[in-house]
């Protein structure tokens, strides 16, 4: 057989190893920031674009798609070289996959301070980022399905199929939930309203933890962990039953993130029994893991990359425990929307996916710089501060969790909530909120430590980018299946109908949960008081979108008795059908604002959002001066009209006259709320010696009616009272 | 649900859909053979790609 010499592109993992340390850093910094600011909501004072609203999609999104993203890169890019025994197939592919994603990551590092996010959770950025995102994925799969067609090994191992079916899946949610219409360049808004918007979110939602965060670290620890212990993994054929079994059954699961929603019951369940059965393939997949350890459990002691898998491996058995303990109905009935699911996600992120990233790069730098690590000592002392910080971070949060729901839920024995309240259930948990922040400044430090022991190792190194390897070149076999060749060592030597079934089994579930929701547009009982937003509501909608507003305070009334008594009657699929896109978030920092409309005074909105704390003794809401005061509260109203055009596009029933008279209409409706606002002597004095003194001192004056807290207020108190209009009617 | 015609078939046809194809993955994995199995497992392991040195 003729060996054939090649080189194997190590400068591109390098790239992506440096991204990911450096992509780290920046997202846990901004968690940090925010953990802090739940102690000092005060800290970063008037500065619009380091608010918590804003900042807190940018930790989400830095953590998710730089950190682990680029860690992904780094993995798949070095294992799957060396799976196929062949060089990436296209050079110039991986450095438009590597400079691609970090320009996508840059835009976001831009747009979402900046206030421009579309409010869809993980999926926050704008239309032009987002189509960015589908071509460099496409190009990423070009390479990685390029070179697996000239591999010179025939059969594909197992972290191979993860990593197709995290590029097919990833493709297909990104693509479907971005569904969006613009409105400029900037701004578009969702193609779906309401109860679908919130499927499709979830859908999407709770398969980018399953595609971007579980599947590809699968797919890595298939490869990092064998290679680590130096033996193959425990169970192959576990493997492939693990492959298939997970990748089938977790796309099914998205609606346990809406149970108790205004989401069709059916849904619901049927996403709870696949959440459920879920639990078998991970647990599978943690004991395949695990056990591949057998014997050499002895090095775990002093191999500090197998130290970090195993913690990885266990972070991930816990996480999958918890996850399907959270589908139940009566579990998540306590858990959702608290700070549980907060300590329950970062079990995930800093466990199975921080420290898995961790190992792989204690394995990776030595090898990639032909050295050994610097030092052994910095990395242990990483593990441990470290593993510290995880559970520094979690244990006060589960803490903080069962405080928030079970205060949220008790009854004096008259009938009434006992933390009427909501503020007594957040002063409550400050000191949990002071532990996570020093267990995230833990987990930080470790990082920092890491990086100090890579730039030494890297400086004592010599630089191999282009590693060389022999292999013998792949014979042409019959594409049918030889003598005696089972069907599935067949279907793994034939790639593309490999990811063909990859992609079948994706679809499956997608398609009995979408194409019903399509269809649910017509079942969802119409509520015919339901009107769309005034001009002026819909320009607040859209501050409200902008602020995040959603990260904190949610938009759906369970039908509790203790949220009905707390918040007012509970959310009906027919309140949202105009709602492009669903705003009903996933965790209550603050209460809940459905019912929020008419509940207080225009001057109360006003005054809470200027200085939350001076009606709000002891909240931690930030302030929003800029909606407010300075040439920065100026509402833009150029763009209402073709916002509107674009939502009757959409199907929502503004008529051609609504859309001429818009300008006029606000100028009404502002005019009302600010003749509102004048009730308070307070208020009026103020107003009126600003007035006078831009006029006197020649300078711009922004009447009241104009600025963007106007808007704010005419949209919250629009909240939830259409259908008591039509109590009142009845 | 009712607008969709035949809508009572969909349950049915998720469960066999489901039935079917754990079926069909149990059939695959135990019918794969020792020696194959064993070959692919030690594909991670094939060392001398990583360590080769350059000066070969």
């Amino acid at each position: 057989m003729e060996m054939q010499q090649f080189h194997y592109d190590n400068k591109i993992v390098k790239n992506f190893l440096y991204a990911t340390m450096l992509w780290g850093v920046v997202g846990m910094l901004v968690g940090l920031l925010l953990a802090f600011l739940f102690l000092f909501p005060n800290l970063t004072d008037g500065i619009s674009w380091l608010s918590f609203g804003r900042l807190r999609p940018l930790h989400t999104n830095a953590v998710i798609f730089a950190f682990v993203g680029n860690a992904i890169f780094a993995g798949v890019y070095y294992s799957t070289q060396r799976l196929l025994k062949a060089r990436m197939f296209n050079d110039t592919l991986s450095k438009i996959n590597f400079w691609g994603w970090q320009l996508i990551i840059i835009a976001a590092a831009i747009t979402l301070p900046l206030g421009y996010t579309s409010s869809k959770e993980y999926a926050e950025l704008e239309w032009p980022i987002d189509i960015a995102i589908a071509l460099v994925w496409v190009i990423f799969g070009w390479n990685l399905i390029g070179t697996i067609l000239k591999r010179r090994q025939r059969h594909l191992y197992v972290a191979i199929w993860f990593y197709i079916a995290t590029f097919v899946t990833v493709a297909v949610l990104h693509i479907f939930n971005s569904l969006e219409l613009p409105v400029s360049a900037l701004k578009s808004y969702s193609v779906y309203a309401g109860v679908q918007d919130a499927l499709v979110q979830w859908w999407y939602g709770h398969n980018a933890v399953a595609f971007f965060l579980t599947t590809p670290f699968l797919g890595l620890m298939y490869y990092f962990v064998p290679k680590a212990a130096n033996r193959p993994v425990y169970s192959y054929r576990l493997s492939i039953v693990h492959f298939w079994s997970l990748i089938f059954i977790y796309i099914w699961a998205g609606p346990h993130h809406l149970l108790y929603t205004a989401l069709p019951e059916w849904a619901q369940n049927l996403g709870v029994a696949f959440s459920v059965m879920l639990l078998m393939p991970s647990w599978g997949g943690m004991i395949n893991g695990l056990l591949t350890l057998r014997g050499a459990w002895d090095k775990v002691r002093t191999d500090p990359v197998l130290k970090f898998m195993v913690v990885a491996i266990t972070g991930y058995g816990m996480a999958t425990f918890e996850g399907p303990t959270l589908s139940l109905k009566n579990v998540n009935a306590i858990a959702h929307f608290t700070d549980w699911i907060i300590a329950h996600v970062h079990v995930g992120a800093l466990a199975w996916n921080g420290f898995l990233t961790f190992g792989m790069i204690y394995f990776l730098v030595p090898r990639l710089f032909k050295t050994k690590l610097y030092s052994i000592a910095l990395a242990n002392v990483h593990f441990w501060i470290g593993t510290l910080g995880i559970i520094m971070y979690a244990l006060p949060m589960y803490v903080a969790g069962f405080t928030q729901a079970s205060m949220w839920k008790q009854f004096n024995p008259d009938g009434t909530l006992t933390y009427g309240n909501f503020l007594e259930t957040v002063t409550e948990i400050i000191p949990m909120y002071w532990m996570r922040a020093i267990g995230g400044t833990l987990f930080l430090t470790g990082m920092l430590v890491m990086i100090y022991n890579v730039i030494v190792t890297i400086k004592q190194g010599s630089k191999v980018e282009d590693e060389l390897a022999q292999a013998a070149a792949l014979e042409r076999v019959t594409k049918k299946r030889t003598k005696g060749e089972g069907w599935h060592t067949w279907l793994e030597r034939r790639p593309v109908q490999l990811t063909l079934l990859a992609t079948v089994a994706i679809l499956i579930g997608g398609i009995i949960q979408i194409v019903p929701t399509i269809m649910v547009k017509s079942n969802i009982p119409s509520i015919a008081s339901v009107k769309p937003y005034s001009p002026l509501e819909l320009e607040g909608r859209d501050i409200y979108i902008r602020e995040g507003c959603v990260g904190c305070h949610s938009q759906m009334i369970r039908p509790f008795r203790s949220e009905v008594e707390r918040y007012g009657e509970y959310s009906k699929a027919g309140e949202f059908v105009y709602d492009h896109p669903f705003l009903w978030g996933s965790k209550r920092t603050g209460p809940d604002l459905h019912r929020i409309g008419g509940k207080y005074s225009d001057n109360w909105h006003f005054n809470h959002m200027y200085d939350p704390q001076s009606t709000s003794s002891g909240s931690i809401m930030p302030r929003y001066p800029w909606l407010i005061t300075g040439s920065s509260s100026e509402l833009d109203k150029s763009q209402t009209e073709a916002k509107m055009k674009v939502m009757v596009t959409l199907g929502v029933p503004y008529s051609e006259e609504d859309i001429i008279n818009a300008q006029a209409n606000m100028l009404i409706q502002g005019e009302q709320i600010e003749n509102n606002l004048y009730t308070d002597p307070d208020f009026a004095k103020t107003y009126e010696a600003d007035k006078k003194y831009s006029q006197e001192h020649g300078e711009d004056f922004i009447e009241m009616k104009n600025r963007e807290i106007v808007a704010i207020i005419a949209y919250l108190q629009r909240l939830g009272t259409d259908i008591k209009v039509e109590t009142a009617g009845q | 649900m009712d607008s969709i015609s035949g809508i009572e078939i969909f349950p049915i046809i998720s469960l066999l859909i489901f039935f079917i194809f754990f079926v069909v993955l149990f059939c695959w994995v135990f019918t794969a053979k020792k020696d194959y199995i064993k070959k692919v497992s030690q594909l991670p392991l094939d060392n001398q790609n990583d360590e080769i040195s350059c000066d070969i």
